[in-house]
């Protein structure tokens, strides 16, 4: 059985079933409040949402059952007595070491907890970075939307921020340098310097089995870095398109990734009104459609970054990815068929198939 | 006690102040008692006032029943109504 937690604009959406049939919706929390995301910490069994009440503000809230009460994690604010205030939690991520649980909001802010999510304090390595006058936000706001622990080295961390771009700490984040070598922003002039350019990364993971080497989709490209986020090459080429938001990984294969290609940054649809995942499992070199069982015809659809999702791996590999048209659809063998497992939800934000650490192969995976 | 301005709150704010909906509370403007009824209740802190101590931006204030600004002075015989404002929805 596979439990996906499905956040929406209007709620958060608890699925269940097997892999390759309909699932069936067990619960639904936080009815009417758009959730951003939500996730289920693997070590604790503990679920997490994050909650962005129009009314009230950003809120995390956990639960050990979704159909129980909820709490509220407290500390996920910015301080007082600023100028800017939270917008918006975009991802909360299981972090190396026992009880850390990372959460990733605008305007590009990292939160940690160590005590596995009761209370948050802010990270003022990232906060008070002396580059940050310079961020710029993307449509989305300034959004701190990827976070990649380092499996078993709990003070070496990646994130990454639209658009400040990727960020990278070797000490628990006391401090952060850049790790966006080789990414190029088509959307500027050329001669822009590089420490002014708005690098509006939308996705980044890191493969299970080599940490060294992580997938990147960005604002108009894909690319793969083999030293740690220091550095990355265009691995886009034979794509029906370089943009999109959505990314996944085969955690037993560091040369595999998955992505949904969308048309462009100015029609944010799937192409030709065909959905089709595509897969590497050369490390970029060459990307396969899979498209089977997915709508082919007059489907144009949205995937958003937070909505891709897998878990198991191998020949096993489960993947799911949810629409803003209210749809999920899913994939019992790593992507190979295809089929729907909710229609008529609300539009979707994220989806998350049972939260993984990245040293956790066999547990499942996001984030 | 002297009399005091009485803030209503409605569902899920009067949850997080303890269940109760009215609340006499102690202050010269409307932000000041929405301070103060957060101090008194930390269950509710941040969800009407946002970090920068203002009133979040889909909620209204009414005193007497009308819509009112942060700075509107507030009288001890002035009722409160924070309610969440339409745009918000």
């Amino acid at each position: 059985m596979t439990e996906l937690l499905v956040g929406t604009r209007k709620g958060l959406f608890v699925l269940q079933g097997e892999p390759g049939s309909p699932f069936e919706v067990t619960e639904r929390a936080f009815a009417g409040d758009p959730v951003e995301y939500a996730v289920r910490d693997p070590r604790s069994g503990r679920v997490f949402a994050s909650v962005t009440s129009p009314f009230y503000g950003p809120k995390i809230f956990y639960a050990d059952d979704p159909a129980g009460e909820w709490e509220q994690a407290e500390g996920v604010e910015l301080p007082e007595g600023g100028e800017t205030v939270l917008e918006r939690i975009w991802v909360i991520a299981p972090g190396a070491a026992p009880g850390t649980i990372y959460a990733g909001g605008d305007p590009g802010v990292l939160f940690v907890s160590r005590d596995g999510g009761a209370t948050f304090e802010i990270n003022r390595g990232l906060l008070d970075h002396p580059t940050r006058p310079k961020w710029e936000p993307g449509a989305g706001g300034m959004c701190l939307h990827s976070i990649v622990p380092w499996p078993g080295e709990p003070e070496r961390l990646a994130v990454a921020i639209s658009a400040a771009g990727v960020w990278l700490t070797e000490d628990a984040g006391a401090t952060w340098r850049r790790g966006n070598q080789g990414l190029v922003a088509r959307y500027v002039p050329e001669d822009v310097p590089p420490d002014e350019v708005a690098l509006c990364v939308h996705r980044v993971h890191r493969a299970a089995t080599r940490p060294e080497r992580m997938f990147l989709q960005f604002h108009g490209g894909v690319y793969r870095s083999d030293d740690a986020g220091q550095s990355w090459a265009d691995i886009g080429e034979g794509l029906p398109s370089d943009f999109g938001f959505a990314l996944a990984l085969d955690p037993a294969d560091a040369d595999s990734a998955y992505v949904i290609p969308l048309t462009a940054d100015v029609d944010r649809v799937t192409p030709d009104g065909r959905v089709r995942v595509y897969e590497t499992r050369d490390a970029g070199a060459t990307w396969q459609p899979r498209g089977d069982g997915l709508p082919q015809d007059e489907a144009y659809l949205t995937v958003l970054r937070e909505a891709f999702d897998w878990r198991g791996e191998g020949d096993a590999l489960e993947l799911y990815f949810g629409a803003t048209s209210g749809t999920v659809f899913g994939s019992g063998d790593a992507g190979a068929t295809w089929t729907e497992v909710a229609e008529y939800l609300p539009p979707v934000y994220s989806v998350s198939a049972g939260g993984h650490l990245d040293d956790d192969r066999g547990a499942g995976a996001g984030g | 006690m002297p009399p005091m301005p009485v803030i209503r709150l409605r569902e899920p704010l009067k949850r997080l102040a303890g269940g109760r909906s009215e609340h006499a509370v102690d202050g010269g403007c409307v932000v000041e008692l929405l301070r103060e009824l957060e101090r008194a209740h930390p269950a509710a802190k941040g969800w009407i006032l946002d970090e920068c101590g203002d009133v979040r931006r889909h909620i209204h204030v009414f005193v007497n029943g009308e819509l009112s600004a942060p700075d509107a002075r507030v009288g001890a015989d002035d009722r409160i109504d924070v309610v969440p404002a339409i745009s918000g929805g």
